[in-house]
């Protein structure tokens, strides 16, 4: 492997990790203002110019607090729970097609971390360990309150990874590929061939079902179960405090980050827009692509308010109405959407074929 | 049974239909409330700049009065330590000299009197007790301290401010 490569790719990292913290440290306060705007009021507004310096504030006074370890509790799981979930919630974003190539002079940089073949199997991979980091810290608490929220988290979590897998296999039918490069390169513009190209129109039940269960999976209201302070005193981070407490927390952040690049990736067309070919020819090969890496980001944002203005509209579910919805709607929702598509490509290759032979 | 009053509602519950069940509309419903309330007027008062404005009979800090030539009204007779439910007020009486007159209108007055105002839970008993109307919950909210022994107010903070002549 050449140095310039390594120096690229190197680059690359740390872009993205950096991108990721910050928009995840101003989701937090994103939340407080989206949260405080829906219930008539302003949000936190005195730290800096409209609250911007807030963060900042909070990280500061996260990393001041007194750091308890229960005297009970396993010393080095206690601390490799919130270690793995703000890990797993980190590694998600390496394989997200961020924009198309760049060309700088002869060069033709990828703004792709890495494009490995098995894309959507490897989110899915990373996302599944993220359970780990919940369960491990709740176990190693020694308390049977984080316990039983670690316990939801991981049957929550494993329920609807099911019905996820399912509506992406349908998905996969009508892409052909598992590389989100790939993927995202046959969404291109808008609109081709008397229809959109975007996957969401095409599949708008399976991006249904992988909507709930992005919501599942990152412990959003309504399925924020897992921390529930009326049944569980505070859920799988009740014994948690000082930074490891802050990383939980922000691991959510950043799994939300993760996730909705990855519904704007599979379902919205990544850093695809209306006009992409026109705006490419005019501006050149390095200014036309940022532009759709800012369209990415605005999708990304987009994702990201909708997680907060569901999870300020809506009451959270019953645990019993929660494993209902999982097991007894969505999968079988999710088989019902793969039949469907089954048919609708076999009858569409027929149809096609049948015109020529006519 | 039938009804005397003809005033009872028999609830009927009926099953959910399948839109209602789908969830979804309810949800978008929902959202589309929420959302609409992000364009609302805000409720924020943004309290040390601007404050809300009390009612007539809002109790507040204490204030020990002066009478109409500025001298302290308190006689330090204890009443409304007496009437005081949380015990929050205390004070050490003393006797006026020759050539206080000025200051104190009573011959006997407070030379120390202190209201904890973490005990005191604002009912207003020690103002209808004071028979020198001395004492009224008059003031503003009591502000915010970092120490419990900072909440112990003395006749500095308690006092009124002399008249201007």
């Amino acid at each position: 492997m050449e140095l310039s490569l390594v120096i690229e790719k190197f680059i690359l990292i740390t872009g993205i990790f950096a991108v990721s913290l910050v928009v995840a440290m101003y989701s937090t306060l994103a939340e407080r203002k989206v949260a405080g705007y829906l219930q008539d009021r302003v949000g936190p507004n005195r730290a800096g110019w409209g609250g911007i310096f807030q963060p900042l504030a909070d990280g500061i006074k996260m990393f001041l607090k007194e750091e308890i370890i229960p005297a009970q509790a396993s010393k080095f799981l206690f601390i490799a729970g919130p270690s793995l979930a703000i890990l797993t919630a980190c590694i998600g974003s390496a394989v997200i097609p961020w924009g198309s190539n760049i060309r700088i002079g002869d060069r033709v940089v990828d703004l792709q971390v890495t494009d490995i073949n098995v894309g959507i199997l490897y989110i899915f991979g990373v996302v599944s360990l993220g359970v780990y980091g919940i369960m491990i810290g709740g176990w190693a608490s020694n308390n049977k309150f984080s316990l039983m929220g670690a316990i939801r988290a991981a049957s929550q979590n494993i329920s609807y990874e099911i019905a996820m897998g399912l509506s992406i296999i349908a998905f996969l039918m009508v892409t052909g590929s598992l590389s989100l490069r790939t993927i995202t390169e046959q969404q291109h513009g808008f609109w081709a061939n008397g229809w959109f190209t975007w996957y969401a129109f095409q599949q708008p039940l399976g991006f249904l079902i992988f909507l709930v269960c992005a919501f599942a999976e990152t412990n959003r209201t309504p399925f924020d179960l897992p921390e529930c302070e009326t049944e569980l005193v505070g859920g799988y981070h009740t014994e948690y405090s000082s930074m490891k407490l802050g990383f939980y927390l922000f691991a959510e952040y950043i799994n939300m980050f993760v996730s909705s690049a990855v519904m704007a990736t599979l379902y919205f067309g990544g850093y695809n827009y209306p006009g992409m070919d026109w705006v490419n020819a005019t501006l050149g090969p390095l200014w036309g692509p940022l532009i759709g890496v800012a369209v990415l980001l605005l999708k990304i944002f987009f994702f990201i308010f909708f997680f907060m203005w569901v999870r300020w509209t809506i009451p959270r579910f019953r645990y019993d109405q929660l494993m209902n919805l999982g097991w007894k709607v969505l999968i079988p929702l999710a088989i019902a959407n793969i039949v469907l598509t089954g048919v609708w490509i076999t009858a569409k290759h027929t149809l096609e074929n049948s015109v020529s032979i006519f | 049974m039938e009804s005397l009053s003809n005033r009872k509602k028999v609830l009927e519950q009926k099953p959910l239909t399948f839109m209602e069940r789908m969830y979804l509309p309810a949800i978008l419903k929902g959202m589309a409330i929420t959302f609409m309330h992000m364009f609302k007027k805000k409720e924020t008062i943004f309290y040390p700049e601007v404050q809300r404005e009390f009612s007539e009979n809002w109790r507040g800090m204490h204030s020990l009065k002066r009478d109409e030539q500025g001298r302290e009204r308190c006689t330090a007779c204890g009443l409304c330590a007496l009437s005081c439910p949380a015990e929050a007020i205390t004070m050490i009486s003393a006797e006026r000299k020759k050539g206080e007159e000025h200051l104190y209108r009573e011959e006997k007055y407070a030379a120390v009197y202190e209201i904890n105002m973490l005990r005191c839970i604002f009912c207003g008993l020690c103002e209808e007790a004071c028979p020198k109307e001395a004492i009224y919950l008059d003031g503003p909210i009591v502000p915010a301290d970092y120490l419990r022994k900072d909440f112990i107010y003395g006749k500095d903070k308690l006092v009124e401010a002399p008249l201007q002549s």
